[in-house]
């Protein structure tokens, strides 16, 4: 089975967000940078399972600069075979995902795995548009996963539940937590992850059609208003006569 | 024009579709053009949404869409958006709508912004604000295409009644077949989920064990409130991932947000900082929350969460 692991490189979950350039750049002075967890934890790890399995291999892609490459060298440690960087400074979404898109294209996977989101940019829409682009089905904000042959029974997230759905490859996947547990690359992991290939190639013309324009922190809260913890009926009374949320 | 495609999950509108008509109306008033409100499958007294702002409602009645498939929903959608001249459309950030916006934009190939958070503006250039760093921060995104798909983030507006019912015409497009074979639908029935929750009541390790919860699910219940938990409660088992508000988590966005036992750390600050007030209750003064609270009360849980409950429900027999 061929499978491609979609990574994408974030702040760490503790990082202190701050702006420059007029608050229209993220200031990266001092921000620690990690593999973004849901790619990590689970998609990554789901697939090196399957292949575990089922034999075949798992790449890495990702859309980035050379300062990437930490990461992605990460992702060979706990053990993708080989990698991909298509070498721009994205801006947009619809531009990362054209450009995977077309590097899966080429290559023809059974599966096309991804976090469920970016803990930086959040947006939840690069799954998606890859899984357009190729006009494969998607499932997104995946639990669980087994696979028989060419069909996965997939487990996923809905609106205060879940479903289960079988689908053929190929297809694209979201991962969520619950897909599969963290693994820490080992030594000789980290050591093999040297020798790994990691092929740097240009990126296509794709035109960012929605960007950043400017960023602000959200407005500072007033001081706490300390309620006797004796007195709840007056937390009501403030709740209902001056926040108006009761 | 603007399509904004209204959920209608089991042939029922939730509060989110209300909103998102809203949003649509709104954007249209900025753009100088009209809303037309999409249902596909089943979707009773869909008129209503003429209410919201809504100029028509438009509907695809296939029962094949009752079932939901990104694949096959993006192609519907883009495909009724062509039909009646939209290049703006609008969508619920639900988890159906987490798995359309990317397909809808590239389908589209429009400049797109998940989980908008205001009304866009537009002088000059076509900006929507959305949090970014999971909620740390705020970015405003410049959309230049003419293609624009936004979708909503649940709780962000309140809907609003501008008029009254409209006009329902039945839309014939393209419904391709799915791919996917759905084999079990498991929802948890009478509870808002929580990413369109207005009022959360949520817990962490101060609990001291799961057999605890019973204060907890009673205040929400009293409050018609869901609950929540933080990290660690989930992590050990104590309650279901779904309920896991924080970074790796679900990001809320209620009215109101209720947290006892829960320390405050960033990552669960995270999660919550679009709420619009946030009560504390830890017994520790020093607990990193308060500084993030509207209200704090600092004292034991297992008094003050039945104490409050009590309160509450005096407050609910006299109003």
């Amino acid at each position: 089975m061929k499978l491609l692991v979609c990574v994408s490189k974030t702040p760490e979950t503790t990082a202190k967000i701050s702006f420059s350039g007029d608050n229209t750049q993220f200031n990266e002075a001092g921000v620690n940078f990690i593999m973004n967890p849901y790619d990590e934890w689970y998609a990554l790890v789901r697939a090196l399972e399957l292949k575990e399995k089922a034999g075949g291999s798992v790449t890495i892609i990702n859309v980035g600069p050379k300062a990437n490459d930490t990461v992605i060298r990460k992702g060979l440690a706990i053990g993708a075979d080989n990698a991909v960087r298509i070498d721009a400074a994205p801006k947009s979404s619809l531009f990362v995902a054209k450009q995977i898109a077309a590097h899966a294209k080429a290559e023809g996977y059974d599966m096309v795995f991804l976090g469920k989101e970016t803990i930086d940019y959040n947006g939840s829409e690069v799954g998606g548009m890859v899984a357009e682009l190729l006009d494969q089905p998607y499932v997104s904000f995946a639990t669980g996963m087994e696979v028989n042959g060419t069909t996965a029974t997939v487990t996923r997230e809905i609106e205060g539940g879940e479903e289960v759905a079988d689908i053929d490859t190929p297809f694209v996947l979201s991962a969520s937590k619950g897909l599969a547990e963290q693994r820490i690359p080992n030594m000789r992991g980290i050591m093999m992850a040297k020798r790994k290939p990691l092929k740097v190639v240009p990126a296509i013309d794709a035109v960012d059609l929605a960007v950043i324009a400017g960023y602000e922190l959200p407005p500072a809260k007033s001081a706490v208003k300390l309620i006797d913890p004796e007195n709840m009926d007056e937390l009501v009374r403030l709740l209902h006569e001056e926040a108006k949320v009761i | 024009m603007v399509l904004v495609y209204a959920e209608s999950p089991k042939g029922k509108f939730k509060k989110s579709a209300f909103e998102a008509v809203t949003y649509g109306h709104k954007t249209a008033q900025v753009l100088g053009t009209q809303c037309v409100a999409l249902t596909l499958g089943d979707a009773e007294n869909a008129g209503q949404l003429g209410q919201y702002g809504a100029s028509k409602v438009v509907s695809v009645g296939d029962a094949a869409l009752n079932s939901f498939d990104s694949q096959v929903h993006a192609a519907v959608i883009a495909n009724a958006a062509a039909a009646v001249g939209a290049s703006v459309v609008v969508i619920s950030h639900s988890s159906s709508g987490k798995a359309l916006i990317g397909r809808l934009a590239a389908r589209m190939d429009a400049g797109s912004v998940s989980a908008a958070k205001a009304v866009p503006t537009n002088d000059g250039a076509f900006k929507v604000k959305t949090n970014v760093f999971s909620g740390k921060a705020i970015a405003e995104y410049q959309i230049n295409s003419d293609n624009k798909v936004i979708s909503l983030m649940g709780n962000a507006i309140q809907p609003e009644v501008t008029g009254g019912d409209v006009a329902v015409e039945a839309l014939t497009v393209e419904v391709p077949a799915s791919r996917v074979t759905i084999k079990e639908v498991k929802t948890v029935e009478g509870t808002v989920p929580l990413p369109e929750a207005e009022l959360v009541v949520s817990a962490g390790r101060g609990m001291k064990g799961p057999e605890n919860w019973g204060i907890i699910e009673e205040l929400a219940t009293t409050l018609g409130a869901t609950t929540a938990c933080s990290r660690p409660v989930a992590d050990t088992g104590w309650r279901p991932h779904h309920e896991h508000v924080g970074q790796t988590g679900v990001a809320v966005s209620p009215n109101l947000y209720i947290a006892a036992g829960i320390s405050g750390a960033i990552q669960h600050l995270a999660g919550v900082n679009s709420s619009k007030i946030i009560v504390v209750i830890n017994k520790d003064p020093e607990a990193p929350f308060f500084k993030a609270a509207d209200y704090g009360v600092v004292g034991d849980l297992f008094e003050v969460v039945p104490r409050l409950n009590q309160a509450l429900k005096d407050y609910n027999a006299n109003n």
